[in-house]
């Protein structure tokens, strides 16, 4: 008899899961960050209904300062898969000129923690699919598939359903409402063989190239667009980069390398030492506890 | 920095650099094929069990840069090991717990060897986390039971090998750790397996395979020791901790050779001409041309196709999630499950199940839980229980309630028949957990041991639901009022006032009219004659399906041709149709212009209107006929109500 390879077993784990919340849940959504992880969400998705399009919205709560080359697959990848995409900017974040040059950890409060919560406010989601991993952090490591949220929005570590078997429990309070997490299990290498064997499309700032970069407080930062200010001295150089993980171009540090096809990518993950986290400023907030505070207040 | 170099290799177990630099391809290739071993480390703080996963973790490569710089800085804050690199502090995730310095939640860990995956659910020992144990063990393959060499066998060893038993963990290893600190003792070693092998034959562990390890110093751990040279065949396993781990049979391929069983979690129905049943295969394989049989209907059919976004498939086995179609349109839903034909699984609603009682708020026997199993969801009541089991000495004791981390073994009863399996022949259709309908949390888990009616293992036969059976359920007959007039005539008015009679009288009934028929289901037609056909045929089809779910249906349309009238007639069963005509004089009619719509169609602003430019055909044989001139509307519903019923 056949035993199933682990991406195998994954990807079956991850359809089950998805497809329970549908049919558990009122009014599901997924939320697509356009990132490698998002990816593989989506399109495990689509393997999940197949023929049918996946039964909900793809829900990207923007901040306005991603990369441009996210927004141009985002909408590509939204026709694709035949799913209504639903953008929202906090309207009080677009007001008040929120930016990460000048508002730094408030950027992220209000554009993405209560830009989330309003959006699933707005819409009454009950449910909402989050491509993060439990490899990715030590916080996430303890967090369930199925994560239960206060009408509030808040996480409770210690007060977590028991999670049996592949027996998920989906149901809550009016106001109340899930994360879902179907890549829990993932690691970082397969999702990236998985993106390959599976030939997913992912933002091309993965891949190296000459790219405009400034140095700027021990991170590589790339020159997206005329909005970057430059602080005096400084002047775009093209360098070979690389991007291990995307978010708001002024916050994400890209990696100087040639890898510019997946393989390459792989490769220089695997050989690479340093963790996929460490270009992102957020983890670094509040001590060793970052994640783990900012996801009690509601951080995805 | 510790002594974190393995022992002597003869081959190297983890991921090789030097592939991964020269030749990627090939790295990815093997890596892709690899299969995925789930396990669970069972043991207490001071079993040394964060070390020994911090060390699986540290050897694979699975640590970085980073994180072992954060590990030396956090290792000298508050770590146990004094200078050296505190293992356990890359696993203890939660702050409170890194405070407290135990482990409270389960934790999810990963790592690779040139063979296999592993995901690692690391577990709290002490008494008060059995429920996150068997939390972390419902999930896993095989259980790593951590002894502390200098202790031997104690209350909680022998409390963590039930939980694992309890839950049908087959493969259970027994790592013997901290042996460097009883020198590597073979006589140590040998007394603490022989002591538990007593213990574990006397609760049903057949079998189990005793390590001697040190997770701190690396002995045994991916290599063989050459601290402990009398370890090696045929008297002990004589292999390192991850060999085994690489080779031991994983559970899904166990399930692969059992009967098909196959819960549908979502039924796929993109448009008319495709209809698949969604689900994750929990045991067996399934073939296109496969004899089926779909519980609880019994109703039997072949396996058309295996549908997925890849292509259809020849065979799928236990652990895939698919898309399988039927040669026949029969009755399968969510909560059904798809079996083999000649060999399905049993329905109940009494049974004998084990329960874990996973809440602070205690079980209150006979109150009604929502119970979930697969994709099944009932309500179900708990009996007070038989007996509970001391978990430190595995002796029952009396109980009347279950509290948090008790176990029990109780009967339940559920609201409806549902599918399953005793939970020793399948862990998907025969483990269950309770839900608090209130709270909804997860107040237990549980496990079916076989059904309490003797009727168990007759097969239900499928039943056909048909039109006598729908209205046999609401103990009523089946029939439709076909009121028909002018407009302003009282039709509506009438039809209501008898719809609230029927209601009182427990009747179940539907009133079909204008409003609620044209804003929808006929919301593309007009009133030309065609349409007002069309409309008229459209009804007629409608209340003909309601009638045969068993409905009193009352329709208030002025439908003026005697032939559609007829031709509704025809649909239904002879003297299931009764037309009622509300016959109300054109000038009484056109002078009430409730709507005031003659007016307009005197006007001419409204085309086709019954009466004035379009013909109304009175009935000729109507079974009622409600002058309007001579009865009040209440009189009217009275007569109508008794022809009704009178005549059922």
């Amino acid at each position: 008899m056949k035993t199933l390879t682990h991406l195998e077993r994954l990807e079956a784990e991850s359809i089950h899961i998805i497809r329970e919340v549908v049919a558990e849940a009122e009014r599901p959504v997924m939320l697509y960050s356009v990132g490698k992880d998002s990816a593989v969400m989506l399109h495990l998705a689509r393997k999940a209904f197949y023929p049918s399009p996946p039964p909900f919205p793809l829900l990207h709560v923007d901040t306005t300062w991603k990369f441009k080359a996210m927004y141009e697959l985002r909408n590509k990848m939204a026709e694709l898969s035949g799913m209504d995409l639903l953008v929202y900017h906090n309207p009080e974040a677009m007001a008040r000129g929120i930016n990460p040059f000048d508002h730094g950890a408030l950027h992220t409060d209000m554009w993405k923690t209560e830009g989330l919560k309003q959006a699933l406010d707005k819409y009454g989601f009950d449910a909402a699919f989050g491509g993060a991993r439990r490899d990715e952090e030590k916080s996430r490591a303890k967090e369930r598939i199925f994560s239960f949220r206060t009408s509030s929005h808040g996480w409770d570590p210690k007060n977590q359903r028991p999670e049996l078997w592949n027996i998920y429990n989906a149901r809550k309070a009016r106001g109340e409402s899930i994360r879902v997490f179907p890549i829990s299990n993932w690691t970082e290498l397969d999702v990236w063989q998985y993106i390959q064997l599976n030939d997913i499309p992912i933002v091309p700032l993965y891949f190296a190239e000459e790219r405009p970069t400034v140095e700027r407080d021990g991170m590589l930062l790339m020159v997206d667009d005329d909005r970057f200010p430059l602080r005096p001295g400084e002047e775009p150089v093209m360098r070979s980069i690389r991007f291990r993980t995307l978010g708001c171009y002024p916050l994400t540090g890209a990696v100087e390398s040639g890898a510019s096809t997946l393989s390459e990518v792989i490769q220089e993950t695997l050989l690479t030492t340093t963790s996929e986290r460490q270009g992102r400023a957020i983890d670094k907030d509040a001590g060793g506890a970052g994640m783990e505070v900012k996801k009690q207040q509601g951080y995805f | 920095m510790a002594d974190v170099t393995p022992t002597d290799r003869n081959e190297p177990v983890y991921v090789v650099d030097e592939l991964i630099a020269k030749d990627i391809d090939a790295y990815l290739e093997r890596h892709e094929y690899k299969t995925m071993l789930r396990f669970i480390t069972c043991g207490s703080v001071d079993d040394g069990k964060s070390t020994l996963i911090g060390r699986l973790l540290y050897d694979s490569k699975m640590i970085f840069e980073d994180q072992l710089d954060a590990l030396q800085a956090d290792s000298r804050k508050v770590g146990t090991q004094g200078q050296e690199i505190d293992f356990a502090l890359l696993v203890d995730g939660l702050a409170a717990e890194r405070e407290q310095g135990i482990t409270i939640d389960v934790a999810y860990r990963f790592f690779n060897t040139e063979k296999r995956k592993f995901i690692v659910a690391d577990c709290p020992g002490h008494e008060q986390y059995t429920r996150n144990m068997v939390t972390g063990a419902s999930t896993a393959d095989l259980a790593v039971i951590l002894i502390d060499a200098r202790k031997g066998v104690l209350v909680q060893t022998r409390r963590h090998s039930y939980l694992c038993h309890l839950i049908g963990i087959r493969n259970i290893v027994l790592a013997v750790n901290k042996m460097d600190l009883v020198d590597y003792s073979q006589e140590v070693f040998d007394k603490i397996v022989a002591d538990y092998t007593a213990f574990a034959s006397s609760i049903g562990i057949e079998s189990f395979t005793a390590m001697p390890i040190s997770g701190f110093k690396g002995d045994n751990i991916t290599t063989l020791s050459n601290n402990t040279p009398w370890y090696k065949g045929p008297r002990y396993a004589g292999i390192p901790l991850i060999e085994h781990l690489e080779t031991v049979e994983v559970l899904s391929s166990v399930d692969a050779d059992k009967p098909l069983r196959m819960p549908v979690q979502w039924v796929n129905r993109p448009n008319l001409d495709f209809r698949g049943f969604s689900g994750l295969i929990a045991t067996g394989s399934v073939k296109p041309g496969d004899k089926i049989r779909v519980l609880p209907s019994g109703k039997t059919s072949t396996v058309s196709r295996i549908v997925t976004f890849d292509g259809d498939l020849d065979e799928a086995v236990a652990g895939q999630s698919v898309t399988v179609c039927f040669e026949d349109e029969i009755d399968c839903s969510r909560g059904s499950v798809i079996s083999v034909a000649d060999n399905p699984p049993q329905t109940a609603d009494q049974f004998e199940s084990t329960i874990v009682w996973m809440a602070d708020e205690v079980l209150v026997p006979g109150r009604a839980y929502w119970l979930k199993l697969g994709t099944q969801m009932v309500s179900a009541t708990v009996h007070a229980p038989k007996y509970t089991v001391n978990v430190n000495t595995m002796e029952h004791m009396a109980a009347k309630t279950l509290d948090l981390n008790a176990i029990g073994v109780a009967e339940i009863a559920t609201d409806k028949q549902i599918v399953f399996e005793p939970y020793a022949d399948n862990r998907s259709l025969g483990g269950f957990i309770l839900i608090d309908k209130m709270t909804n949390a997860t107040v237990a888990a549980g496990m079916l041991h076989f059904s309490l009616r003797r009727s168990q293992n007759v097969h239900w036969q499928a039943l056909d639901i048909g039109r006598k059976q729908h209205a046999d359920l609401k103990n009523q007959k089946a029939a439709v009022l076909w009121f028909t007039g002018l407009s302003g005539s009282g039709k509506s008015t009438i039809a209501n006032l008898v719809e609230k009679k029927l209601y009182r009288m427990n009747r179940h009934t539907f009133l079909l009219d204008g409003d609620n028929v044209r804003h929808g289901l006929n919301k593309d037609l007009g009133f030309t004659e065609a349409d007002r056909i069309e409309n008229i045929r459209r009804v007629g089809e409608v209340s003909k399906l309601m009638a045969d779910a068993g409905l009193i249906v009352v329709t208030a349309f002025i439908s003026p041709f005697q032939a559609d009238r007829e031709m509704v007639r025809s649909m239904l069963p002879e003297g299931e149709f009764l037309e009622v005509f509300i016959d109300t004089p054109l000038k009484v009619a056109e002078a009430r212009d409730v709507k005031g719509l003659y007016k307009k169609a005197r006007a001419g602003e409204l085309k086709n209107f019954t009466g004035i430019d379009s013909p109304y055909e009175a009935p000729r044989n109507p079974e009622i006929r409600i002058d309007t001139t001579k009865l009040s509307p209440e009189e009217a519903a009275n007569l109508i109500v008794e022809t009704l019923l009178g005549d059922a």
